[in-house]
């Protein structure tokens, strides 16, 4: 009798100290943003709650293209990733061999170099006297008015950089699962190449893509690092604002508001497609 | 570009055999493409090594000017930068060990054992993996902010362990739900209690799993810079530190520590790799 209770309470006792943690530091502060999005005052004289719904709507028209250009950059990146990563994904699973693992390494090499110091890497890289832009110069195919560093160009290359190897993988993972036998029955049944991709493997790789979708546009969409370091002030993006908000203008309020309508946007995008599609795939694709 | 373009041009003068030989060119034209995919994202890598050898006179170090090891020399000369090194590597090595015990406490229960309120631990679970790093972030220093807790080395802990946890237990619990029970079983037959069952069997088993784990949440850690700036307060890590110094120009001794951190983390998971192929063949 005892032993039952006890087997029963085993699984609460081993979640309890993780789960409170991620209650506390994870749910709470949702909640403490939200307040804090809806107080007045400032950081010397501290914050009272008034329900003040007009930090909503001055800092939407303040920065909605800030905003609107966010969720662009972040679409085109991850459009991009999909063509650039799907055949890479389809090569190492389909044609890597015995060196599938040694391709995947090589793939999350950029990982093991700090995230800003890749982008500033890239930053030295395209600036005007850099590698690239110099001797292009120099033997005049391009004028002195040409930059990439600054451009939406250089910002959404940087994401796309930056996060590629979180749309391969998944994309592999779904391939590499995919059985054989399948693709052979489909040859088999005179399917040509063509069709064996567009009517078999496509469509079990989809789930694949939709993780790489999840894992690449919600952080491309609200990364602040590629646009600091690549862009001007003409592709500021939402993510950047919110830093300056609540790091330098110590504007909770405002930088809380928008957070707040960032990340609404970004998790009812998000829960809806996990609705839709399952949130196994993107977990299995995690534990990797 | 153009030795790219070549293969498909040349493909319809050899007509008869077409099918089996547009796979094999195809294949090699995408073999072709992985390798350059590869080659630009190891680019920015190889100018950040390059430039670690740079004979450039002081902390401007944008153009070439020669080949010295001087920075390697001087690597510790800079005490702010070093002090930032030694923040990262402690928050990432307590951060890693905190998130370990308190994942694998939620991956093993979430493996093993129906419960109320599993759904909503792995909705939460969900989240915090898919939440934006800027938001993650920016909520904590709300919260600090109203309970006017100071921000240091210990907010940006608390923060490295709670993006941390649902990585290990992710990890955990995909190791725990394919392991062979019939072994535990066994034990408790040979009059083993759950607890010393558990630590004798089940721990044991599942070890790689947490190794990885912590290995996965330290490396998340060190790298970890948008969470980071929010719960830093005036601590600097070595994200943090090379961010602050973007706009003074970033010392050649950051070109040389990212060498190493490189060095160092390219040559544990190849070592890692080594030996998990060799673990299946032992037992």
């Amino acid at each position: 009798m005892k032993n039952r209770v006890k087997r029963q309470l085993a699984p609460y006792l081993l979640v309890l100290p993780g789960g409170i943690w991620l209650l506390i530091f994870f749910a709470v502060p949702m909640i403490t943003m939200l307040s804090l999005s809806l107080q007045e005052g400032d950081i010397v004289n501290g914050y009272r709650f008034t329900g003040h719904w007009q930090t909503y709507v001055d800092a939407l028209s303040a920065y909605e293209s800030q905003i609107v250009r966010s969720l662009i950059y972040g679409a085109i990146a991850t459009i991009i990733l999909i063509a650039l990563a799907f055949p890479v994904a389809y090569w190492i699973a389909f044609h890597g061999g015995k060196r599938k693992s040694t391709y995947l390494f090589l793939l999350l090499l950029p990982f093991f170099v700090s995230f800003v110091l890749r982008t500033i890497s890239w930053g030295q890289i395209l600036a005007d006297e850099g590698p690239v832009i110099s001797p292009l110069r120099s033997i005049g195919l391009v004028g002195d008015s040409f930059h990439i560093l600054g451009t939406p160009f250089a910002v959404i290359g940087g994401l796309v950089y930056n996060f590629l190897p979180f749309m391969v993988l998944p994309i592999y993972v779904a391939l590499e699962r995919i059985d054989p036998r399948v693709v052979e029955a489909a040859r088999d049944l005179y399917a040509n190449p063509a069709t064996t991709f567009r009517k078999v493997i496509f469509p079990l790789a989809v789930p694949g893509v939709f993780a790489g979708v999840l894992m690449t546009f919600v952080p491309a969409s609200s990364d602040y690092v590629n646009s600091a370091v690549l862009g001007s002030a003409g592709t500021t993006m939402i993510g950047q604002v919110i830093q300056a908000q609540y790091l330098v203008n110590s504007d909770y309020p405002t930088a809380s508001a928008l957070s707040f309508v960032l990340m609404a946007v970004l998790l009812i995008g998000v829960f809806l497609y996990a609705r839709m599609l399952g949130t196994e795939d993107v977990m299995k694709v995690a534990a990797r | 570009m153009t030795t790219l373009l070549a293969p498909s041009s040349s493909a319809p003068s050899s007509e008869a055999p077409v099918k089996p030989r547009r796979r094999i060119k195809g294949a090699s034209f995408m073999h072709a493409y992985v390798w350059v995919i590869i080659a630009w994202l190891v680019l920015p890598i190889a100018v950040m090594i390059a430039f670690g050898f740079n004979d450039t006179p002081g902390r401007y170090n944008q153009s070439w000017v020669g080949f010295t090891f001087k920075w390697y020399g001087k690597l510790f000369e800079l005490s702010n930068l070093t002090q930032a090194l030694i923040n990262s590597l402690v928050i990432a090595l307590v951060s890693s060990l905190l998130a370990g015990a308190l994942g694998t406490g939620i991956g093993y229960a979430l493996g093993r054992y129906r419960f109320r309120g599993s759904g909503s631990l792995n909705l939460i679970m969900f989240a915090t993996i898919s939440s934006p790093e800027l938001i993650m972030g920016a909520s904590l220093l709300t919260l600090f902010a109203s309970l006017q807790i100071g921000l240091g080395a210990v907010t940006i802990t608390i923060a490295h362990v709670m993006f941390s946890i649902s990585f290990v237990a992710t990890v955990v619990r995909a190791r725990v739900m394919t392991l062979d029970r019939s072994v535990e079983e066994a034990a408790a037959d040979l009059g083993a209690t759950p607890l010393v069952t558990f630590w004798k069997v089940t721990f044991p088993i599942i070890l790689p799993a947490v190794f990885s784990g912590v290995l996965l949440a330290f490396a998340l850690s060190i790298d970890d810079f948008i969470v980071t700036n929010f719960t830093a307060g005036t601590t600097e890590t070595f994200p943090l530190f090379i961010w602050g110094a973007t706009r003074v120009g970033i010392p050649p001794q950051v070109n040389v520590m990212g060498t190493l951190i490189f060095a160092v983390g390219v040559l544990f998971a190849v070592v890692a790799n080594i030996r998990s192929r060799r673990t299946p063949k032992a037992d």
